[in-house]
């Protein structure tokens, strides 16, 4: 069993990050940390760069849970690489950081996070950021 | 009529309301395609050319004059960036620009290479103000041996002094020049290289080629291609420059000009030599040289000045001779043959109005440039986020779309996925698109300059000799033939030509250019172009 969280270097990527971590102390289990782009822009900046991935890293280590960084760019979706992560892992829960989304925007992009929640087959958490 | 009374006569119709928004819209346009790698102000012009029959003609060339300049300026943003050079003439700006940005210093960069193009195509415009009448004064005294060898000139140089492999650039001229022998001869009225297709005795349309090669090319080129990647862009905020920014920037701003203008102006001009130039000057020249390589701002400055320069530059030659020596010009000459102008010497004369429109639209360009690029650099950089499949659709819709529509026939459309799949398989195989365009536009005009030389002559050979011009001008066409030959010799004769590069503004392109593959040779990982270049003369 795992819990899997999507991660993007912003704000509402860390908090979830956060949470999942808390999951997994809690739940005495792995973390499946999943940052992934469909890498068809030459530029996305929700990809971690090798310096965010380092720092990503250190962070997993100095907590001391055992984790699985997938960091993968296969022209897929990020909501279809969670679930498939979620499958593969056997997660018993899914992380995700929400952002603010304008109905316009979801009309057109959709949504990440809406995809997830409809097709996940286990309990999915939605962390915000902190308001400061 | 002089040259100051004509000039405000230009800006007189350049600033009318909706000539004002052409020029916006050619800008905003140049600009985003010139962000976009791949993209470049060649193929959009190409692409718009259908659109615009409609239009004045005048509107039209403001227009494209906007997204000539635009391209330039768009270039370096994404190479300061993004290390990913938007235009082929940006790939220098990356050396020093994403240095200078990853060390926290984006904005002093945009900012130098914005100010920088801006100073650079005010001067290289008003020094095109200055020269075009006196080529032109020069050039209607020419006769058809004279102009048939200028343009020989033009298309060897383009292709022999640019480029990686001659062998490569040759392929291409040839084909070029194969495609615009296609149709009726206009002088005996034989149908040539029509396959018996009644539909190709007219000839191959210039859009529907141009639009094939660059844009049905470079979509079939990056879906073949789609490397997946996905970096991150440096996030940057308003672009500006302190006291000592501006102290360092602006000699090299300077110098970059002196450099961009003359290659530009010259039939192998192109921008790539110019801004290699001025990198290699700042690098000598520089009271800290240990900054290079870790982002000199005067490196940033010197190569972006030259390049809109040399922008400038390659102007005199299209609108005083009717000569292209980049792919832009060379599809802008193509719209003046759509429009039924002439273009040529005569053209100042015949279309004063148009053509100061046109120059004094680029000082108004230049001058919008700065204003939307300074506040604006950080949201151009967002396009690079659009996915590029969806990028591409649209290309290949308005290819399609322009192609149809220039003649109504569906026929074009075969042409254009044939001419496509030339495209797609020039890139596949390294051959230079650029003598391609050239050798398609140019090849039938030379040809007609050349059956008028020879009917002049009575047929004999020597009549293509017959003028003073004509035998300097073959001349250096041999000096650029022979020149790999020569630069062996004088390479093991022990006294290269090395330390002539701070002459090389001013000395003719091949010697030049033989310098700046010298130079890439000696530090190769700077400019892997140039010393490539270097690997093909040796």
């Amino acid at each position: 069993m795992s819990v899997v969280v999507g991660y993007v270097p912003s704000p509402e990527g860390e908090a979830a990050l956060e949470h999942a971590m808390r999951e997994v102390a809690q739940r005495a289990t792995r973390l499946v940390v999943v940052n992934t782009s469909r890498g068809d822009a030459l530029v996305d900046q929700r990809y971690a760069q090798p310096d965010q991935v380092r720092t990503l890293e250190e962070k997993l280590d100095a907590a001391g849970l055992e984790h699985v960084l997938q960091h993968t760019i296969r022209g897929r979706d990020a909501a279809e690489e969670i679930l498939a992560a979620a499958a593969e892992h056997r997660a018993e829960l899914i992380v995700l950081g929400l952002r603010r989304r304008t109905p316009v925007g979801k009309l057109i992009m959709g949504s990440t996070a809406q995809r997830v929640l409809l097709d996940a087959l286990c309990p999915v958490l939605a962390v915000k950021a902190p308001t400061s | 009529m002089d040259v100051w009374s004509s000039l405000l006569d230009g800006f007189a119709t350049a600033a009318t309301p909706a000539n004002l928004l052409y020029a916006l819209v050619g800008v905003l346009l140049g600009t985003a395609v010139g962000v976009l790698p791949g993209l470049g102000p060649a193929m959009t012009v190409a692409l718009l050319l259908p659109v615009t029959y409609a239009l004045e003609p005048t509107s039209a060339f403001i227009m494209f004059a906007g997204i000539y300049y635009g391209g330039m300026y768009g270039g370096s943003t994404t190479s300061i960036l993004l290390n990913t050079p938007g235009e082929s003439s940006s790939v220098v700006t990356a050396i020093e620009g994403n240095k200078m940005a990853k060390a926290g210093r984006a904005s002093q960069a945009l900012a130098t290479a914005a100010i920088g193009s801006f100073v650079a195509g005010t001067i290289g415009t008003a020094l095109l103000v200055l020269c075009a009448p006196v080529v032109v004064g020069f050039a209607v005294s020419l006769g058809s041996p004279s102009y048939f060898a200028i343009m020989v000139l033009a298309l060897l140089a383009v292709t022999a002094v640019l480029g990686t492999s001659r062998v490569r650039g040759f392929s291409a001229l040839g084909l070029g020049l194969a495609l615009g022998l296609v149709g009726m001869d206009y002088t005996t009225g034989q149908p040539r290289l029509t396959f018996g297709l009644p539909l190709l005795s007219d000839g191959l349309d210039v859009v529907v080629v141009a639009v094939a090669i660059f844009a049905v090319g470079e979509a079939l080129w990056v879906a073949a291609h789609l490397r997946r990647t996905a970096s991150q862009i440096i996030p940057v905020g308003k672009p500006w420059m302190g006291r000592d920014d501006w102290k360092r920037s602006w000699k090299p701003w300077l110098r970059g000009t002196a450099y961009g203008f003359p290659f530009g102006a010259l039939p192998a001009g192109g921008a790539e030599i110019p801004t290699f130039l001025s990198y290699v000057t700042e690098k000598r020249l520089t009271t800290r040289p240990e900054e290079f390589g870790h982002g000199a701002i005067e490196g940033v400055a010197g190569p972006e000045a030259a390049n809109n320069a040399s922008a400038a530059g390659t102007l005199v030659p299209m609108l005083s001779l009717g000569l292209p020596t980049n792919a832009t010009a060379a599809v802008m000459l193509a719209a003046f043959t759509g429009y039924g102008i002439q273009p040529g010497p005569l053209l100042f004369d015949r279309e004063p109005q148009l053509v100061w429109a046109l120059i004094a639209s680029l000082f108004i360009g230049n001058a919008l440039l700065l204003l939307i690029n300074l506040p604006l650099a950080p949201a151009w950089a967002r396009l690079l986020q659009i996915p590029r499949p969806y990028l591409y659709a649209g290309i290949l819709f308005f290819a399609t779309l322009g192609a149809y529509s220039v003649n109504l026939q569906a026929f074009d459309l075969a042409i254009l996925l044939v001419l496509g799949l030339l495209g797609f398989a020039m890139r596949r195989f390294g051959l230079p698109v650029l003598p391609l365009v050239i050798g398609l536009i140019l090849g039938p005009r030379a040809e007609e300059q050349l059956r008028k030389s020879l009917q002049l002559s009575g047929g004999e050979v020597s009549g293509l000799w017959s003028e003073p011009v004509a035998v300097v001008v073959y001349v250096i066409v041999a000096v650029i033939l022979a020149w790999p030959l020569l630069a062996k010799l004088l390479r093991r004769g022990g006294s290269g030509p090395s330390g002539g590069s701070a002459a090389g503004g001013t000395t003719d392109a091949p010697h030049a250019s033989g310098t700046a593959a010298l130079a890439g040779g000696r530090d190769p990982e700077r400019s892997l172009s140039l010393s490539h270049r270097s690997e093909a003369r040796a």
